[in-house]
């Protein structure tokens, strides 16, 4: 028998209503940008940094900073949706296109799987369906609201993937591991849920 | 009355607020009543969950203010801009209202006389409730207790008019044994002479007392403060395992 | 907003580490499974951030102690904590 929860007078969200149709299913609209991270933020220098893309028999093919700029670039305004349940809406990014990565492992012999393991400097990672990085649908972003990603929100450069919760839009990417099993990440293993759909409310395992 | 804590259920219960008073243009005390409350240690806090009618849920802690010994629960509230729950708490919540809080909740950042001293505190903003506790546990500890104890604190405001529990602290600052600094980072009243900016270096050397009195160390406030303060008094010679911290994230 | 601004501490953690326990732990004295580093739960350094309670030792950053509750399952990794030691009850005055 579950006890009914005590429903404290007078207190609501003091979040703004959204229009109808944008925000998903028990989402609050934020002006701000909240910090989330999971650990202190990592100081790579650019000179060092590079981008890997490696399956599971050794095959890998890395970018560096100068070399991932060189690709071609988007700029998408995306709305983001976190699982603290604020989103935010017309966040504006530029990065390279998952897509476009990939393109460049398969022609250096790399083999895409059904699944990826996005990994970070700090040791965060988190898991995705290969559809769901696929189709101009997930970058490595670099640029936000027109400047340089601040470290704090992920640079030098980090996952977009706005369509799925924002965890998965892992901070401070290095790269990604190509699976043919899906593999839980950092919160994945915790209980968050391997896809993480926010317009199914794919907050939890079992969702 | 002493006592042995029972291990067991930290369970969520309904408190019934019985007064609210403003400390501060800024800051608000809760006055509760919790069912059952078995009484607490200076330091502890509570876990305070708002639940709204549509489900949505919000939870944050509070160090609790009142002395270990009183049969009500007293919260200071800061109320930050903007935000989600102290907006909440210092606005809408009033006499008779029902809080649901849990608690009481800690056993490192907690202080008895029992501990002995000597007791150096360092407070930031709503960093001072929890030491309020503590200097409350003091305050009404015997004379004889006090006199083996002495008692600094450094407590880091914005300006006077944000200085929480000012009178009362300007009241013990009359104990003997007890000093009590102020700074104020933003701006003074006229002719203060106090301290006129953030905690530093220099200020600490000025009024930690030796390293080599040992003293209990317990600092509160904003993490960018804490972690400074705490730095530097490493650095200045107090032991680590004698600085104990309690953050209150970016605003506190 | 820095990340190192917005962190807490063990403190912080307290309320859902009774959860587990049957007592307060705070003042427990964990060991860190990364580096052997041995202080109270207090002093680990919380990045939580209303998704779950991440511990992580303050002298090599390992997460020393990770808690999700979801509707179903109360989640605990300590693969970080290679030993808790927690003190026996306390007396309260």
């Amino acid at each position: 028998m579950a006890d009914k929860p005590f429903i404290a007078r007078g207190f609501h969200s003091h979040r703004a209503a959204a229009p109808a149709g944008r925000l998903p299913p028990g989402q609050y609209e934020t002006r701000d940008f909240p910090v989330l991270s999971a650990g202190p933020t990592p100081r790579t220098p650019l000179a060092t940094w590079d981008f890997v893309i490696r399956d599971s028999a050794g095959h890998s093919v890395r970018w560096s900073w100068d070399e991932l700029h060189a690709l071609p670039r988007d700029t998408p305004t995306v709305d983001i949706h976190c699982v603290t349940k604020w989103s935010k809406f017309d966040t504006r990014w530029e990065g390279v296109s998952i897509d476009t990565l990939l393109d460049g492992a398969r022609a250096a012999g790399v083999r895409v799987g059904g699944y990826v393991l996005a990994f970070c400097d700090g040791g965060y990672t988190t898991n995705l369906p290969i559809a769901d990085v696929t189709g101009a649908k997930a970058w490595v972003a670099f640029g936000y609201d027109g400047v340089p990603l601040p470290p704090e929100h992920g640079g030098p450069a980090r996952m977009l993937v706005p369509h799925l919760y924002f965890w998965k839009s892992a901070k401070w990417v290095r790269g990604l591991q190509l699976l043919d099993r899906d593999q839980p990440g950092f919160w994945e293993q915790l209980g968050y849920h391997d896809r993480g759909d926010p317009w199914r409310e794919q907050r939890y395992q079992g969702d | 009355m002493a006592g042995t804590t029972l291990p067991g259920r930290l369970i969520w219960q309904v408190a019934t607020v019985t007064d609210v008073r403003d400390e501060t243009p800024r800051a608000r005390t809760l006055v509760l009543d919790v069912p059952q409350w078995p009484g607490h240690r200076a330091g502890q806090h509570v876990d305070v969950r708002l639940v709204a009618e549509d489900g949505y849920q919000a939870q944050r802690s509070y160090s609790i203010a009142s002395a270990p010994g009183d049969t009500s629960v007293a919260l200071t509230i800061e109320r930050i801009d903007n935000a989600e729950v102290s907006p909440y708490l210092c606005d809408v919540l009033h006499a008779g209202d029902g809080l649901e809080v849990r608690g009481p909740i800690g056993g490192y950042f907690v202080w008895d006389i029992a501990q002995g001293g000597p007791l150096f505190l360092v407070a930031g903003g709503s960093g001072i409730v929890p030491l309020m506790a503590m200097l409350r546990h003091y305050a009404r500890a015997t004379a004889a207790d006090r006199a083996s104890i002495p008692v600094r604190l450094l407590y880091s405001s914005r300006d006077w008019d944000d200085v929480i529990y000012r009178k009362e602290l300007e009241r013990l600052a009359e104990l003997p044994n007890v000093d009590v600094r102020f700074t104020l980072t933003r701006a003074a009243p006229a002719g203060w002479n106090g301290f006129r900016r953030r905690i530093d270096r220099a200020m600490l050397e000025q009024v930690a007392g030796p390293a080599s009195d040992m003293p209990r160390v317990f600092v509160c406030g904003p993490t960018p403060l804490v972690e400074s303060v705490s730095a530097v008094l490493v650095e200045l010679g107090h032991d680590p395992s004698r600085v104990r911290t309690e953050r209150f994230g970016p605003t506190g | 907003m820095r990340t190192e601004e917005m962190r807490l501490d063990g403190n912080a953690a307290a309320g859902t580490l009774r959860e587990l326990f049957a007592r307060d732990v705070t003042a427990a004295i964990a060991t860190c499974a990364g580096c052997g580093a041995e202080g109270p739960i207090g002093r680990l350094l919380e990045y939580g951030n209303g998704m779950g309670v991440i511990l992580r030792c303050p002298s090599c950053e390992t997460a020393v102690l990770r808690v999700v509750r979801t509707p179903r399952w109360l989640r605990v990794d300590a693969s970080g904590l290679s030993l808790l030691a927690i003190p026996e009850s306390v007396v309260i005055s």
